[in-house]
């Protein structure tokens, strides 16, 4: 008693806790799955582009008219396509030339909101990758989680519709962060509505300077030829990983 | 959203290293989280009560060190904090050509550990 002490001094106690070193990354394990994706893909010289945007941004309508036109440049083409429960999606691609594997996430608790690399995987085992130039993978929609988590693309694009207003890139910079390249989609609707499309541009630039922004209406096909060209430059190529020669 | 998968990973990092020490329980998961990593503390502390409850870390704590954003802007050479994680420019000059130092981390440090056989303080006579 009277001896001066710390209050966590528990004397005769040898020890308290001990403090063991790990520096582990989180996603370290799903950057690994990945990494296995990218090389599985390059080897067969197949490009891979996640697409990912919020529900209703007009993800699938707009891979019906890319998968058409891409069968028109016999391009032959995968599509992984994530969905929470049903088949609705996978339904709609399904009959246009290109191989389509679904991934429903309802597993988890309520359903993943994201894919991650080793459903990818998965999916990518299904496909018989070597007739294959590109795979198109079809996140989620979420403008959150799919950011997190590489799923072993070599590039990201984002489906933006005009009627999320112009702030989402200030909300979500992560997603926005993410992407090469965001298709700003439902430009047909502009006239009807309050949207800036400076002050979006404005806010995209805030977060991503260097993302590529291309204006198109999945409905009346206005701008798609850009998109497409993007994902398949010149006849029959696709701009992607070394092997193809 | 994400904060259940999240837990699952942080779950098996900290198995692997507890076998290492046979014999020892954990009492807190020290993390670092970058800002810039949509991350929500509450809901991840809550899924690794979820995740732990019944196992061998039923019990342990997560305690999440949050890194501050930092920038280096290639433009003028400073490197500044960002004020908010919406407004990645630079906070001298305001230029966009930046690198992201520090924000993006997400990682398991460390555990704090204690052994089994230990008496712990309160059943001490």
């Amino acid at each position: 008693m009277g001896r001066f002490h710390r209050h966590d001094d528990l004397s005769g106690y040898a020890t308290g806790p001990d403090r063991v070193i790990v520096l582990e990354r989180i996603f370290g394990e799903n950057d690994r799955a990945a990494a296995a994706n990218r090389r599985a893909l390059d080897e067969h010289g197949i490009r891979c582009v996640n697409l990912m945007s919020s529900p209703g941004a007009g993800k699938t309508t707009l891979l019906v008219h890319t998968l058409r036109e891409l069968a028109s440049r016999n391009i032959r083409v995968g599509v992984v396509e994530g969905d929470i429960e049903t088949s609705i999606d996978a339904d709609r691609l399904t009959g246009l030339g290109a191989q389509v594997v679904l991934l429903n996430t309802g597993a988890g608790f309520g359903g993943e909101c994201h894919l991650d690399a080793p459903m990818v995987a998965r999916a990518l085992g299904q496909l018989d990758l070597a007739g294959l130039d590109l795979v198109l993978v079809e996140n989620v929609g979420n403008l959150v989680c799919p950011a997190e988590f590489d799923v072993g693309a070599h590039d990201s694009v984002m489906v933006y519709a005009i009627t999320e207003g112009e702030e989402k890139p200030l909300k979500y910079p992560v997603m926005f962060r993410s992407v090469s390249v965001v298709l700003i989609n439902k430009m047909d609707l502009l006239p009807h509505l309050d949207f800036d499309l400076d002050l979006f541009r404005h806010n995209v630039a805030q977060v991503n300077p260097h993302a590529r922004l291309i204006e198109l209406s999945a409905r009346t096909g206005d701008g798609l030829a850009a998109w497409h060209d993007w994902l398949a430059p010149g006849p029959g190529g696709v701009r992607g990983p070394p092997g193809r020669g | 959203m994400h904060e259940l998968s999240l837990c699952c990973s942080i779950y098996d990092i900290v198995g692997r290293a507890l076998a290492l020490r046979p014999g020892h329980s954990v009492e807190a998961v020290n993390l670092q989280v970058g800002q810039l990593r949509q991350v929500v503390p509450e809901s991840l502390e809550f899924c690794w009560g979820m995740v732990t409850q019944d196992s061998p870390l039923a019990g342990s704590r997560l305690v999440i060190d949050q890194v501050p954003v930092v920038l280096d802007c290639l433009s003028c050479g400073e490197s500044t904090t960002a004020a908010d994680v919406f407004m990645l420019t630079c906070g001298s000059c305001g230029g966009g050509t930046i690198t992201v130092r520090t924000g993006e981390e997400f990682m398991v440090t460390s555990l704090d550990v204690v052994a089994d056989d230990v008496v712990a303080p309160s059943e001490r006579s």
